[in-house]
C-alpha cells in the first residue's frame, strides 16, 4: 500500500519535537534527575593495571569506615558470566563477563564497589580497600593479540551462546568467513587490481549525559531501576538472569536519556544499583563520573581493513576481497556483530560484482572494552571500500563518481550478501525496493558543482581546495529478530494514550511515533500523549539500537493505530445503529447517511453511558526485510600546504531514507550522524599511555567537534517511498555517520596527493605525506 | 556554612559544605534543569547566568556567589520557550540534556551582543558541547532567533 506523500497531514510535514520545549525550559526528567534523594551513592574501585589478578582483596577498613552501607568485591557476587551488550536473546556476543571478577582486564575495570550515604564517604571508603595484585603482560596492539602468550580470557565458565568462532584461548572472541563466488579467479580476471590496507581508531561515544542508574524497592517489594539505557528490556532479561531473581520483580524505567549513540545499549551501573538495593533494602544510584564514560564504558571498535578489488578496463568492479581484524577490547560485546556488518552493510554498495569474499578474526586486547556505537562496523568498512574506489577510479582514469554510478546498487536490484549474513546469524534476501542512491549521486554532485570543481581547485600559493565524495547503506532493523509493539488506548475526551516500548533516547522517536498515530487516526499530535519504556506500563521493544525504531517500532504503532480506528468505527456503528462499513470517520466525526456523532462523545458515553468498555488496542512487529537507507556525500575541504591543516567548507548529503516521518528530526539525525563521523574522520582518537592507561579521558584531550570546526553542513533527502516501512519510511538514526571517513580522506587526496591510510586524518599525516610526496 | 543568594530573584540560605561547587549545590536542593556534564567546565551543560554573565556551575565554589545574583533556566522560562521554537525548526533539538545551559547561553549572548556576525556567534556558544546536533542547525536557529527579536 502507497500512501500519497501530499495527502499526508502530519506525517512528512514540519511538526516540533513533543519533548522539545519542555526540556529546554528544564523539566528534569533525566535519570538522575529522580533518583531518591536518599539514595546511596555507589562508587567503583577500578584497576590500575591493563591485566592482573586480585591476589588479595582486604575491605575490613572500607566496611568500618561510617556511612559505608555495603562494599562489594568478587567474592560477594553472583559468579555467572553474562554480556553487558543488551542484545536480543540468544546473544551473538559471548558470555565473556561477571559482575566483579577474580582478574582485571583493562585500566578502569571494576575491583570492588562501595555503596554509602554520601560521595565523599563513598570515594574515601574506596582508599581504604587494600588490594594486592598480580600483574601479567598486557595485550596492547591488537595485531599481536592473536595467540598472544598473555591469554586475556584464561578463565572458566565462560561460553558462547551459538557458534561465533570464539576462542579465547587463542584471543579470539569471535570470527567470520563468507565467499560469494570465486573471489582468486575472478581476481586473475581482472584488468586492474588495487590493494589497500587502512586503520580505524577507537572512538568515544561522548554523550552529554554519563551513564547513570539508580534503584529503590516499590511498596511490593519489587525492585525498580531507572537507566539511562538504549534497552531497558534486554536489561530487565539481563539483570534477572545474572541476579537470579525472576524477572517479575524487576521493573527497568528509561526516563528521558541524554544521547546514547549506542554506548547506553549496554549495562554500566545498574547491576551494582540492583544488588546495592537489593541488599540494603535502600535506594542507591550510580552515576558515571565524565573520567569514567571515558575510562570504563566502550569505544568504537579500532579496525584494520584490506580492501582488495579487481575492475575491468570499462570500470566494471567484478570482484571485492576485504579482510578485517577488529580489536574488541577486554570483552567481547559486540564483537561478531560489528565485524560483520563491516561487510554485510557496506560490499552490497556493489552488488554488480561476480565474486565477494570477506573475513577475518576479532581479538581481546588490554583495552577499554569496545562495543556497539552508530555506525557499527559500517563507518569502519566505508572508510575502507570508499576511499580504495577513489584508488580505483584513479588507476582506471575514470571519475570515481562515474565508477560509483555504473556500479552501485539501484531500485528492485538485490546482493547475494543479505542473504548470507545477517545479525551473528545467517541473513535474509531482500529487493531493493526503494534505492534512490543513483539520484543522490547526481544531486549531490550538482550541489557540490563536481563538474567545475573536481578534483581540486587552487586559491593560492599555499591554500588548494579538495572535493571528495563517497556513498553509504545501512539497514533498518534486524529481520526475523528486532521486534517492537504498541498500545494505544481512547481517553475521555477523544485523545489517545499511546505506551510503546520504543526507546527514546534524544533522536525523537517519541515525536515520530505521535506523528505516525495521529496521521492514521486523523487526528493532530496534541490529540496523542505518549509514554515510552516502562518494562511494566509498556509493550516489549528491543529498544533503540540497529536503526530499528523508526521502521521496526513505527510500523508497529501504524498497525495498532490502524486497529485502533477500525475498533472505533466498530463502536461508533452501535451508536449509529448501522454497519460497521457504512460508518465513516474523519478523525473527528462518525457519520452514517444523516446521522453524526462525534469521537468526543462516544468517548465520554462509553466509559460512563453506553456500550460501556475501555477501548484499547495492542500491535507488534517485526521486519521481514532490513530496507537500507541510502546517501551520497561530497565534502569542499581547504588544505593549507603549509601546514596540513585544513577546513571542511561544505559537507553535502542526499539522504534516502523513505519518506521523512519528521523532515527537521531526521535531518538532524543525518547532520548529527555526519559531524560525529567528521569528528571520527579528523581529529577524535582515544589514546593510551605505553602501559594501557587512556590518556584522552576528559573533553580536553579528547575533542569533539564544535561550532568552530563545522562551517556548512547542506543536507537534502531524495523524494522516495519504501513499500514496506510506516507511510514510506526507512531508518535514518545511523546511514549520516558513515561517510565522512572516506570522503574527507579522498578530498584530502584531491587537494594534496596524499593519500592517508588511518584515522583521525591529521594535519600532521598531510605534511608527512606532502614532504614525501616533494622527495 | 551557609550561603545567602538570590535564586532567581529569590533569595535563599543554604547550608552547603566549604569545598561545595554551585551545581552541586543546586541539584542537592531540588534544581534539576542544572545538568551536570563533565564536572570540569569544559563540556557547558550546567552553564547558569551569576549576576547576568554565563558561567560553569560545577566549577564555581557556592561560598563564592554570596549576596549574588543567579539565574537558571526556570528564571527565563518564557525566553526558553521561544528559543526551543527555533531549535526544533531547524532540527536542532534532540536529546535536551545541553539545552538549558544553551537556552541561558543564547539568551546572555542576545543581551550582550548587538548584530553579532556568525564568528561572534560562534565564539560566545562555543563552550556549550552538543553531541547529537549537527552544530550547524544551532548556529542557523540563533540567528533565526536573534533576527525575530
Amino acid at each position: 500500500m502507497i500512501i500519497d506523500k501530499k495527502k499526508m497531514k502530519v506525517v512528512n510535514n514540519k511538526t516540533p519535537s513533543v519533548d522539545g520545549k519542555g526540556l529546554m525550559q528544564g523539566r528534569s526528567y533525566y535519570t538522575d534527575d529522580i533518583a531518591a534523594q536518599d539514595s546511596l551513592v555507589i562508587k567503583i574501585l577500578r584497576s590500575p593495571h591493563a591485566f592482573a589478578r586480585i591476589k588479595s582483596i582486604d575491605v575490613s577498613e572500607a566496611q568500618k569506615l561510617n556511612g559505608v552501607a555495603l562494599v562489594l568485591t568478587y567474592k560477594d557476587v553472583p559468579h555467572v558470566s553474562f554480556s553487558r551488550a543488551g542484545q536480543g536473546y540468544p546473544e551473538p556476543s559471548p558470555h565473556d563477563k561477571f559482575i566483579l571478577d577474580e582478574y582485571v582486564r583493562y585500566v578502569g575495570d571494576e575491583v570492588a564497589m562501595v555503596a554509602a550515604i554520601d560521595q565523599e564517604t563513598a570515594e574515601d571508603a574506596l582508599k581504604l580497600i587494600k588490594v594486592e595484585y598480580e600483574v601479567f603482560e598486557p595485550v596492547l596492539d591488537f595485531e599481536k593479540a592473536f595467540e598472544n602468550k598473555s591469554v586475556i580470557h584464561p578463565e572458566d565458565g565462560i561460553c558462547e551462546m551459538f557458534p561465533i568462532g570464539f576462542d579465547p584461548k587463542k584471543n579470539v572472541a569471535a570470527s567470520y568467513e563468507m565467499e560469494v563466488g570465486n573471489v582468486e579467479e575472478e581476481l586473475k580476471k581482472s584488468d586492474v587490481i588495487v590493494d589497500e590496507t587502512f586503520y580505524t581508531q577507537a572512538q568515544a561515544h561522548a554523550m552529554l549525559e554519563t551513564h547513570s542508574s539508580n534503584a529503590r524497592l516499590d511498596e511490593h517489594n519489587r525492585l525498580v531501576i531507572y537507566s539511562s539505557t538504549q534497552t531497558p528490556f534486554h536489561m530487565r532479561r539481563i539483570l534477572a538472569t545474572t541476579l537470579g531473581i525472576p524477572v517479575s520483580q524487576i521493573r527497568v524505567i528509561k526516563p528521558r536519556v541524554g544521547g546514547g549513540f549506542g554506548g547506553k545499549q549496554a549495562s554500566h551501573g545498574e547491576f551494582f544499583c540492583a544488588l546495592t538495593t537489593l541488599r540494603t533494602g535502600k535506594p542507591s544510584k550510580c552515576v558515571y563520573t565524565r573520567e569514567e564514560v571515558f575510562e570504563s564504558s566502550y569505544t568504537r571498535h579500532p579496525m584494520k581493513i584490506r580492501m582488495k578489488i579487481g575492475a575491468m578496463k570499462d570500470g566494471r568492479i567484478n570482484a571485492i576481497d576485504c579482510r578485517s581484524l577488529s580489536d574488541t577490547g577486554a570483552y567481547g560485546e559486540h564483537a561478531l556483530t560489528v565485524f560483520m556488518i563491516v561487510g554485510s552493510k557496506v560490499l552490497p554498495l556493489y552488488n554488480k560484482v561476480d565474486a565477494v569474499r570477506f573475513g577475518g578474526q576479532v581479538v581481546y586486547t588490554n583495552h577499554v572494552s569496545a562495543g556497539a556505537y552508530r555506525g557499527y562496523g559500517a563507518i569502519q568498512g566505508n572508510y575502507a571500500l570508499e576511499a580504495t574506489i577513489d584508488i580505483l577510479s584513479e588507476k582506471l582514469g575514470m571519475d570515481p563518481k562515474v565508477v560509483r554510478e555504473m556500479n552501485s546498487m539501484r531500485e528492485k536490484e538485490t546482493s547475494p550478501i543479505f542473504e548470507i549474513m545477517g545479525e551473528g546469524t545467517k541473513g535474509t534476501a531482500m529487493i531493493m525496493e526503494s534505492c534512490k542512491l543513483p539520484y543522490c549521486i547526481k544531486r549531490g554532485a550538482e550541489l557540490i558543482d563536481w563538474k567545475n570543481n573536481y578534483p581540486r581547485k587552487v586559491i593560492n600559493d599555499h591554500k588548494v581546495r579538495g572535493y571528495g565524495m563517497a556513498i553509504a547503506m545501512q539497514g533498518s532493523g534486524i529481520p526475523f529478530m528486532d521486534m517492537g509493539s504498541a498500545s494505544i488506548k481512547l481517553n475521555d475526551g477523544g485523545s489517545y494514550m499511546v505506551t510503546v516500548g520504543a526507546t527514546d533516547i534524544g533522536q525523537g522517536s517519541d515525536t515520530i511515533i505521535s506523528q505516525i498515530v495521529a496521521e492514521e487516526l486523523e487526528t493532530t499530535v496534541d490529540k496523542i500523549i505518549i509514554y515510552s519504556s516502562d518494562t511494566d506500563l509498556t509493550p516489549f521493544d528491543c529498544g533503540a539500537y540497529a536503526s530499528s525504531t523508526t521502521y521496526v517500532s513505527g510500523n508497529a504503532a501504524w498497525k495498532a493505530a490502524q486497529k485502533m480506528k477500525k475498533r472505533l468505527i466498530k463502536e461508533a456503528a452501535v451508536f449509529l445503529e448501522c454497519k460497521e462499513e457504512n460508518v465513516e470517520f474523519d478523525g473527528k466525526t462518525f457519520t452514517f447517511g444523516d446521522k453524526s456523532v462525534s469521537l468526543n462523545d462516544i468517548s465520554i458515553k462509553m466509559l460512563y453511558n453506553k456500550n460501556l468498555q475501555q477501548v484499547s488496542v495492542t500491535e507488534s512487529y517485526y521486519g521481514h526485510v532490513s530496507p537500507p537507507p541510502f546517501m551520497a556525500a561530497y565534502a569542499e575541504v581547504e588544505v593549507d600546504l603549509e601546514t596540513g591543516e585544513y577546513e571542511i567548507l561544505n559537507y553535502v548529503t542526499v539522504t534516502d531514507c523513505g519518506t521523512t516521518i519528521n523532515p527537521m528530526l531526521a535531518k538532524g539525525q543525518v547532520e548529527g550522524g555526519v559531524v560525529q563521523g567528521l569528528g571520527m574522520a579528523c581529529f577524535e582518537d582515544v589514546r593510551y599511555d605505553n602501559k594501557g592507561k587512556m590518556i584522552s579521558n576528559n573533553f580536553l584531550n579528547y575533542h569533539i567537534p564544535t561550532q568552530k570546526e563545522i562551517h556548512k553542513l547542506t543536507s537534502e533527502f531524495a523524494d522516495s517511498y519504501e513499500p514496506t516501512g510506516p507511510f514510506g519510511a526507512k531508518s535514518v538514526g545511523e546511514i549520516g555517520i558513515d561517510t565522512p571517513p572516506a570522503v574527507i580522506c579522498n578530498a584530502i587526496y584531491n587537494a594534496t596527493g596524499v593519500r592517508i591510510h588511518s584515522l583521525p586524518i591529521t594535519p600532521e599525516k598531510i605534511l608527512r605525506g606532502l614532504k614525501e610526496l616533494k622527495k | 556554612m551557609i550561603v545567602t543568594f538570590y535564586l532567581n530573584d529569590v533569595q535563599v540560605s543554604y547550608l552547603v559544605k566549604p569545598g561545595e561547587y554551585l551545581a552541586e549545590t543546586l541539584r542537592n536542593h531540588g534544581v534539576k534543569s542544572v545538568k551536570v556534564g563533565c564536572n570540569e567546565s569544559s563540556c557547558g551543560s550546567c552553564t547558569l547566568l551569576i549576576e547576568g554573565k554565563p558561567m560553569m556551575s560545577c566549577s564555581v565554589l557556592t561560598a563564592s556567589i554570596e549576596g549574588k545574583h543567579i539565574t537558571t533556566v526556570e528564571g527565563i522560562q518564557e525566553e526558553a520557550a521561544k528559543i526551543s521554537r527555533f531549535f526544533s525548526n531547524e532540527g536542532a533539538d534532540q536529546c535536551g540534556f545541553c539545552n538549558t545551559g544553551f537556552a541561558l547561553t543564547i539568551y546572555s549572548l542576545k543581551r550582550e551582543l548587538k548584530n553579532p556576525t556568525d564568528e561572534e556567534i560562534k565564539d560566545y556558544i562555543v563552550g556549550n558541547l552538543c553531541r547529537c546536533s549537527g552544530l550547524y542547525s544551532h548556529l542557523k536557529a540563533i540567528k533565526a532567533y536573534l533576527k525575530e527579536e
